[in-house]
């Protein structure tokens, strides 16, 4: 059963400038997403910066209010809720944040910060709140008798353990892992994604887990969507996607990664030039100026995610979806 | 083949309010004629120290190299007055940092900045300097250099701006170029870019590289020899192809155990390394991996353990492995 499913869902942040601060066009951060996550799955989503991926997993909360499209969350459309009701949801939904320096208030203890939520929602108070924010510490791996340190005490792989221990206080099903390891050592960044996982496996939580870092991906996902310029280009599941990427794009972001075997010398497609700007996107597919397999018809006309099964691409050379042979 | 580099048993402390920091804490090795060293480590492991201790770039009163030689074509950089240190920078040895932002100028433009360095250490005129300055621009492969010198930096993408910090870089042609970290800020299809780049002007130029990097697929892919240090000390150094076929250090073997996918690709649960790098202000006695270390005895307590050669060019420093009848 899907967990959540996003319907074109879309983003699009007003610049404004000129005259009266006049709005002058739109960054199209997130534009026309359709996605599922299922019960119980760990669904990735990589890409490059800016390409709205963070954007993305923030609306999913509606932490950033999407412009429009729909995000039903257990049988229950999201976008419509109001304040009050939007605020019972987010106890089954919870984000992890990148950064585990600026994620935590400073002038909070550890134990006000994962018990706040307990608090806000009158879940627990007093010695039974101590009792459970314990009871989640020892549970993230830390010790109990930091309960009344502050954040600056602990180091970058501790403190995104706090971060994970907020997530979990209020029992959530759902959690957005935004970069959640990005900052870290490689050690410490192991010790996180083993704790992620025996946690997946103790509540049965459902991860969206936004990376940049393909291996990362690679490891916990069951699928992988690939994001470009606000748009999804690729998903499939996590074997499929690395061994039979179809787009273009897929296909090149992976064999850019370096492989940490200096006998397999990688085949590299090495891509031209930068992203362009989601404020004025390629017409056509948003690919095609260094797609190097681009023909006319990707600089006219945008091409659907098509799907074959649980794989699905959105090009017009290549995948289910595919129109003309390649050249 | 010589060794353009050596260094010899280097020491730098930093001294801190809390004590003396030993950041690097006895490292030894060789960069040769034309090639590659790889320098891997997690933060706050001593490899960046490494670098600017070559430089003399500590900052005065602070950090200070304490004890050992950094042999450049023999002569020793660390006994160099500030002047003599000043001819050897740019024109022998150049570095780049991490992050191009920061450190680019963002007053001037960056034909000015390339300009400004082949002025002050060759003496040019400003028409040959700006004429230095677009050629360099061409061989890093920015599109228009006669236009593009000009811009700012803020013109730029990142991408751009590491090509424009390689130009400067090399405008003076050095014979040994410290790139720390020098794609750790980029997207990776724009590290493939500049990883390339890098290659590619080495071959051209023949010059030697200092890679430092926490990225196992890095060095992997860009170095003739790797280092591994930990806590302020080489633990392990290899060829990429010994190293990553035997990791006899358990912690390499630790770290290429944490990143998902070097040793055992199917493994559904990373090893992770237990515990947190101990404090460069108290390293424990003995091996300063024993605390983190599964394989750790009595022994490893004593003294600290030498760097052994245990196979022909495969240099180890724990007591626990054995040496091989070759070496």
């Amino acid at each position: 059963m899907a967990l959540l499913e996003i319907k074109n869902l879309v983003k699009h942040f007003p610049i404004s400038g000129g005259f009266f601060g006049r709005k002058t066009g739109d960054v199209k951060a997130v534009d026309g997403v359709s996605l599922t996550v299922e019960n119980g799955e760990t669904l990735g989503l990589v890409g490059e910066s800016g390409c709205g991926k963070s954007t993305l997993g923030r609306c999913l909360l509606r932490l950033i209010e999407p412009t429009s499209g729909d995000i039903i969350f257990e049988n229950k459309n999201i976008t419509e809720m109001n304040f009050d009701a939007m605020r019972e949801m987010r106890r089954k939904m919870q984000i992890i944040f990148q950064d585990p320096y600026a994620s935590l208030n400073p002038r909070m203890r550890v134990g006000e910060i994962i018990g706040e939520g307990l608090q806000i929602h009158g879940i627990a108070d007093g010695a039974e709140l101590k009792d459970r924010v314990m009871a989640l510490l020892a549970k993230v791996g830390l010790r109990e008798e930091q309960y009344g340190r502050y954040p600056h005490e602990f180091s970058g792989g501790q403190r995104q353990r706090i971060g994970v221990a907020r997530a979990l206080a209020l029992n959530a099903k759902f959690i957005v892992a935004d970069e959640a390891v990005s900052a870290l050592d490689v050690s410490i960044q192991a010790q996180i994604l083993n704790l992620l996982q025996d946690l997946q496996e103790e509540y049965d939580l459902t991860y969206f887990f936004i990376s940049h870092d393909l291996r990362v991906v690679e490891h916990v996902s069951d699928r992988v969507a690939v994001m470009y310029l606000g748009k999804i280009v690729e998903i499939a599941p996590a074997d499929q996607i690395y061994t039979d990427g179809q787009h273009p794009y897929t296909r090149a972001l992976l064999s850019a990664a370096p492989v940490p075997d200096p006998t397999r010398k990688a085949e590299r497609i090495v891509l031209q030039g930068d992203v362009p700007s989601p404020i004025n996107p390629p017409s056509g597919c948003s690919f095609h100026p260094r797609c190097p397999f681009a023909q006319k018809i990707c600089s006219e006309e945008e091409p659907p995610l098509v799907l074959d099964g649980n794989h699905g691409a959105a090009c017009h050379v290549f995948g289910p979806g595919a129109t003309v042979k390649p050249n | 083949m010589s060794a353009l580099l050596q260094i010899k048993e280097l020491q730098t402390s930093f001294f801190t309010s809390d004590g003396e920091v030993r950041a690097v804490d006895g490292v030894t090795f060789d960069i040769e004629e034309g090639k590659t060293m790889g320098l891997v480590g997690e933060s706050g492991c001593g490899k960046s120290v490494t670098a600017l201790s070559v430089m003399q770039l500590l900052s005065k009163g602070v950090g200070e190299v304490v004890g050992g030689e950094v042999l450049y074509r023999g002569k020793n950089l660390a006994e160099f007055s500030e002047a003599e240190m000043r001819d050897i920078r740019g024109n022998e040895i150049s570095m780049i940092f991490q992050e191009p932002m920061t450190s680019l100028n963002p007053v001037f433009s960056i034909g000015d900045q390339i300009a400004e360095s082949v002025r002050l250490h060759q003496g040019a005129s400003k028409k040959e300097a700006r004429a230095r300055a677009i050629e360099m621009l061409e061989l890093v492969k920015i599109a228009e250099p006669q236009k593009r010198i000009n811009d700012f930096p803020h013109q730029l993408s990142g991408g751009m701006r590491q090509r424009v910090m390689i130009a400067m870089a090399l405008s003076c042609n050095p014979s040994l170029l410290m790139a720390d970290e020098p794609t750790t800020a980029l997207d990776v299809t724009i590290q493939a870019q500049i990883l390339e780049l890098i290659k590619e002007l080495q071959e051209q130029l023949g010059m030697s590289v200092l890679l430092i990097t926490h990225d196992l697929g890095v060095v992997a892919e860009q170095a003739d020899e790797v280092a591994v240090m930990y806590a302020g000390k080489i633990v392990e150094r290899a060829k990429p192809e010994i190293i990553f076929a035997r990791p006899a250090h358990p912690y390499t073997i630790g770290l290429m155990n944490s990143v998902p996918g070097v040793i055992d690709k199917s493994a559904k649960r990373l090893e992770a390394i237990p515990g947190i790098v101990p404090s460069p202000l108290d390293w424990p006695s003995g091996c300063r991996f024993r605390d983190r270390c599964s394989q750790a005895e009595e022994k490893c307590g004593g003294s600290q353990p030498d760097l052994i050669e245990i196979e022909p060019g495969h240099w180890v420093s724990c007591l626990k492995v054995p040496v091989s009848a070759a070496a």
